[in-house]
């Protein structure tokens, strides 16, 4: 069976993963272990926008897009890479899913339940402090685009 | 009800009263006989009293009688016999006597028995009769347990006392007087004395038993909320866990029993007191007659002969005396508890019986409207809920009743269902009064659903038709000693003062319900269940349960088609890694090892749970093929990762939710085990450590543990030691494994499992939500949607329905009153749980499904979600239990009302 990824696979695959990349590699075996192994068809939806946030995805291989509904039909906001984690907002937050993700390619993921998950940042601080950094990261991202934006907007008036 | 219990008794068998009565004093004359016969015999025959010269004679059986004015009258002369002949014939006289007095014990004993039993079925019954009677608020006030203990417990000593009632008294007080009359024979004085001590007994005890009434009277109280308080705990147990306050019903339980125990052990002191002075009574009279008769005696006033024939009569005497007042306890321990209980039984304004008469024959609908005139309603405190309120609803009107929460409109709504009774004005169908138009025509033409919805313990089927069992329709046929038995029951139960309605006749009532008879009952009832969404819920509860197909003939069969069904079109629509079959000759990779191996369902207790460790046969296939080396290597290696992984944490951790192997306390265990293996291999474990370890390797499944245990070389093993096995299996084996076929149906496999025949891939994160919807429509496609839902049916509700979830049960609810054709539905807010959009759908579903068929009927719905108004023709909008304003939505969304209020907030 070779298309079965096994645990040590994804283990040095996580490893890649910005977010766990400080963790110990006998917890990240943990990590992946607890989680499960899902795939994806291209054009499947992983999560939809105003779904209830029962789990966050580490995308193993794959790409996917970030749509947002709008009044003209969804817009592409964003793209998942390859080992980057998706859908922790709506389990930190207990809110419901703000985008909706898509596959372009078939994909690979990782699925961490959200109990497991929260789990995850009080059993180890490192990788708390990582999540604060990705969050802080696309804050300083969103607030600079806002910026941007503002002053384009005043530009146009 | 009767207040005395022996006028109870009385009233209804005063004829076998009589003739046991009868029959005792018949029995009388065998039984003094038997007493003079042994003295005959001994003076007789065996000491020679009249047979003094050898070869003399006697008369045996002359039955003759000294009559006055007809002298003497002789039945029979006897014949002559001699000594041993006199012997023989005395003693099988004796022996007969025997016989006819056991024989007259047994008929009057079992007489009596039949007497109170069936006294105690009559007042039970006429108990429930009367529950079923009481008027609505009585419940309000109203224990369950506490009433069914009355019914079951309290009555019960009743049964037992019906049949001593009048025979005892009877036979005792006759045997006393008999005794009080031969001391007077003796001699007056001594009599006189006798007398007057049964008089002092017959005063004191009474009085003494007082207390133990009043005690008796506790005990029955305290026990009987001890029992209320147990099935309050029952009930209540969610909040109890909720609230942490299961000690303060210990204490509760504690101090009640505390209190039972002290009424009780007061009770047994007062009496053994009663039992002593009883004894010391009965005792003194033989000292006085010692003491005084012998004083006179001396004094040469008494005849010594005289003095000893009244002690000796005397004996006689305590025996039926003593009976008598422990039967006098008892009839007043009776009393007690039937009065306590024909106390609470005695209610005002019990419905008339003729309002609940049985009506085989439709009994009509009511085509006149449905009126409330001038109706005002209060709650137990007397506060007003609804004031002189008059509206009218007529016949086909569908009514939207909306308000704040104490509107009044949900009141009005039960009024309608005589749930609630008026405090002045009423409710009236055509000219009549609702509450005095039989329970036949109100409790068919008018369906009533509130959200407080109750379940009787059966399976869902009973509870969805339960509101179609009217009348027994159709008599159950009976043949042979069915047939006899049932005549027997018809027999007892008028004899018992009870109806006799077959339980087992068909109550369905399917005109009622759309249908004509029980196999086109289906299609009605399936429709309900969509328009409440409820078949969805029934579909799972049957894939989920285990079906024996030797009760459901054919569905084996188009369950084992549609295998082939569900490939075909999962391949169609490009899914066919959802599922992956079980193949005789492949190994399938989303079950596990053990699944592999065995490829079957363990059925029997040789193969079942740890036991196929343990059996010659399975370890001696998996030893030769040396396999058992393998899964021992395999076993080894998942132990090492799960030690590696789980060994840190603490044993409560979430995570240990996914390691299906082992449990948390496991770990440490074998942490020891490898350490103890480690380096030794197989062959120098020991035959319990191999067992542990192999253990594990049955429950491996790759794609979910993904420790990269499993070569295609192994998995080829595997499938030949499956092979193997099963080639070999020995013929005793044979019932203990059921063996995946993918021809045969499975009956130790649930149906969604045997629609399957295999296992959903653990790739996909929603797989058995698709597969369920997949496999839904090709039920209903291939026809056997009717079946399936069939087996759903059969599902147990349990107590109260809580075997369903509270949406669930509010949808039951739902269907139970659309199953029924009525002129008037009144829901009272009947979906609370469920959310608006679902409310929504519903709220439009229900209203086209009673329209069906070119159906009338009128509705009157209050809604707890104003905005569905517009779906209805007149609105009545309530506000502090009056009607403040009414019209059609439109004309009240103009007005600038409270309805207007009501729909924007």
């Amino acid at each position: 069976m070779g298309t079965t990824m096994l645990l040590k696979d994804e283990v040095q695959m996580l490893r890649r993963v910005p977010l766990f990349s400080n963790v110990e590699p006998g917890k990240l075996k943990l990590l992946a272990f607890t989680s499960d192994r899902v795939s994806y068809d291209p054009g499947e939806a992983i999560f939809h926008q105003g779904d209830t946030g029962d789990a966050a995805y580490v995308v193993l291989a794959g790409k996917a897009d970030i749509l947002v509904d709008s009044s003209t039909g969804p817009i592409k906001i964003a793209e998942v890479e390859t080992n980057s984690i998706v859908g922790e907002i709506a389990i930190l937050c207990d809110v419901s899913r703000t985008a909706t993700v898509q596959t372009t390619t078939p994909l690979e993921a990782l699925r961490i339940r959200k109990e497991h998950f929260l789990k995850l940042l009080t059993d180890f601080p490192e990788i708390t402090i990582e999540i604060m950094r990705v969050l802080a990261d696309r804050l300083s991202h969103t607030t600079s685009e806002l910026s941007e934006a503002r002053s384009r907007a005043r530009k146009t008036d | 009800m009767e207040k005395n219990i022996a006028r109870y008794i009385w009233t209804h068998t005063k004829g076998q009263q009589l003739w046991i009565l009868l029959v005792v004093a018949v029995s009388m004359i065998p039984y003094f006989l038997s007493f003079d016969l042994p003295k005959q015999i001994v003076n007789g025959p065996i000491q020679g009293e009249g047979f003094d010269q050898p070869g003399a004679t006697q008369l045996f059986m002359n039955i003759s009688f000294d009559l006055p004015w007809l002298g003497t009258v002789t039945l029979f002369d006897g014949v002559e016999l001699t000594r041993m002949q006199t012997l023989f014939a005395l003693s099988m006289v004796f022996l007969l006597l025997v016989i006819i007095n056991g024989l007259f014990k047994f008929y009057i004993n079992t007489y009596k028995g039949r007497l109170g039993e069936r006294l105690l079925r009559r007042i039970r019954f006429e108990l429930v009769d009367r529950i079923l009677r009481f008027p609505p608020s009585q419940f309000k006030r109203m224990k369950g347990a506490e009433v069914s203990s009355m019914v079951k417990d309290e009555v019960e000593p009743l049964g037992g006392f019906t049949g001593d009632a009048f025979v005892q008294p009877a036979l005792l007080g006759g045997q006393a007087l008999t005794a009080l009359f031969f001391i007077f024979m003796q001699n007056t004085w001594l009599g006189v004395i006798a007398a007057v001590m049964v008089g002092v007994q017959a005063v004191i005890i009474p009085r003494m038993r007082r207390r133990l009434l009043v005690l008796g009277r506790e005990r029955q109280i305290t026990a009987r909320e001890l029992a209320g308080r147990v099935s309050e705990i029952v009930d209540g147990i969610g909040t109890i866990h909720a609230y942490d306050t299961s000690n303060y019903e210990r204490a509760d339980i504690a101090s009640r029993l505390g209190r039972i125990f002290k009424i009780r052990y007061d009770l047994y002191q007062w009496k053994f007191l009663v039992k002593f002075i009883n004894n010391f009574l009965a005792q003194l009279t033989p000292f006085l007659f010692y003491c005084i008769g012998g004083y006179l005696a001396l004094q040469g006033r008494l005849d010594i002969g005289q003095l000893i024939a009244v002690i000796s009569a005397y004996k006689d005497l305590p025996g039926p005396l003593k009976d008598l007042i422990d039967w006098d306890q008892t009839r007043q321990d009776v009393q007690v508890k039937y009065v306590q209980v024909v106390e609470q039984f005695s209610v005002d304004r019990t419905i008339d019986p003729s309002i609940q008469a049985v009506a085989i024959k439709d009994a009509g609908s009511i085509k006149h409207p449905l009126a409330a005139v001038n109706l005002s309603l209060a709650d137990d405190s007397g506060a007003k809920l609804l004031e002189r309120v008059s509206v009218q609803i007529r016949p086909g009107e569908t009514v939207a009743i909306v308000g704040g929460a104490a509107g009044g409109g949900e009141m009005l709504a039960e009024a309608f269902a005589r749930l609630t009774w008026p405090e002045s004005g009423k409710v009236t169908a055509g000219g009549d009064d609702l509450l005095e138009l039989p329970e036949s025509v109100t409790g068919r033409a008018i369906s009533y659903v509130s959200s407080d919805a109750y379940f009787f313990y059966g399976t869902l089927r009973d509870n969805l038709l339960y509101g179609l069992k009217h009348a027994p329709l159709q008599d159950a046929v009976y043949e042979g000693s069915g047939a006899a038995h049932r005549k027997w029951q018809i027999n007892e139960a008028r004899l018992a003062g009870n109806p006799d309605y077959d339980v087992n006749s068909d109550w369905i009532d399917y005109t009622a319900a759309n249908a004509t008879n029980r196999d086109d009952l289906f299609a009605p009832v399936l429709s309900v269940l969509d328009t409440v969404q409820l078949s969805k819920d029934i579909l799972d509860l049957a894939l989920r349960s285990i079906v024996s197909p030797n009760e459901h003939p054919g569905l084996a069969e188009g369950i084992v088609e549609m295998r082939h069904a569900l490939r075909d079109e999962l391949e169609e629509a490009g899914l066919s890694s959802l599922v992956v079959s079980f193949e005789p000759g492949a190994y399938n990779t989303e079950a596990t090892v053990g699944e592999n191996l065995l490829f079957g369902t363990a059925t029997g207790p040789a193969l079942i749970g740890k036991a196929i460790g343990k059996n010659a046969y399975f370890r001696s296939v998996i030893g030769r093929s040396g396999l058992d080396r393998i899964m021992f290597d395999m076993g080894y290696s998942i132990a090492e990762n799960a030690v590696e992984l789980f060994s840190d944490l603490p044993p409560d951790h979430p995570f240990f939710q996914q390691l299906t192997f082992m449990t948390a306390d496991d770990i440490p265990e074998y942490q020891l085990l490898l350490q103890k293996l480690k380096g030794k291999g197989f062959d120098a474990a020991s035959e319990d450590d191999r067992g542990q370890i192999i253990r594990l390797s049955f429950r491996y499944i790759e794609p979910r543990h993904r420790f990269g245990l499993l070569t295609d070389e192994l998995m080829a093993k595997i499938v030949d030691v499956r092979r193997q096995f099963h080639e070999g299996l020995p013929e005793e084996m044979r019932g203990d494994i059921e063996r995946y076929d993918p021809e045969h149906y499975q009956a130790s496999a649930s149906l969604m499992d045997n629609i399957l025949f295999g296992r959903i891939s653990h790739k996909h994160t929603d797989g058995s939500k698709r597969i369920r919807s997949i496999v839904s429509s090709l039920l209903n496609s291939l026809g056997l949607l009717e079946r399936v839902i069939d087996i759903g049916l059969d599902f147990n509700l349990g107590a109260g329905g809580k075997r369903l979830t509270a949406v669930q049960r509010q949808k039951l609810n739902l269907a139970r009153a659309l199953v029924r054709r009525s002129d008037y539905y009144i829901f009272n807010r009947p979906l609370p749980g469920l959310d608006h959009r679902l409310q929504d759908e519903i709220v439009r579903d229900v209203l086209k499904l009673v329209r069906r068929d070119g159906r009338d009927p009128a509705i009157v719905w209050v809604l707890s979600n104003t905005a569905l108004s517009s779906l209805f023709d007149r609105v009545l909008v309530f506000d502090r239990g009056l009607l403040v304003e009414e019209g059609t939505p439109a004309a009240l969304a103009e007005n600038n009302g409270i309805f207007k209020e009501l729909v924007s907030s």
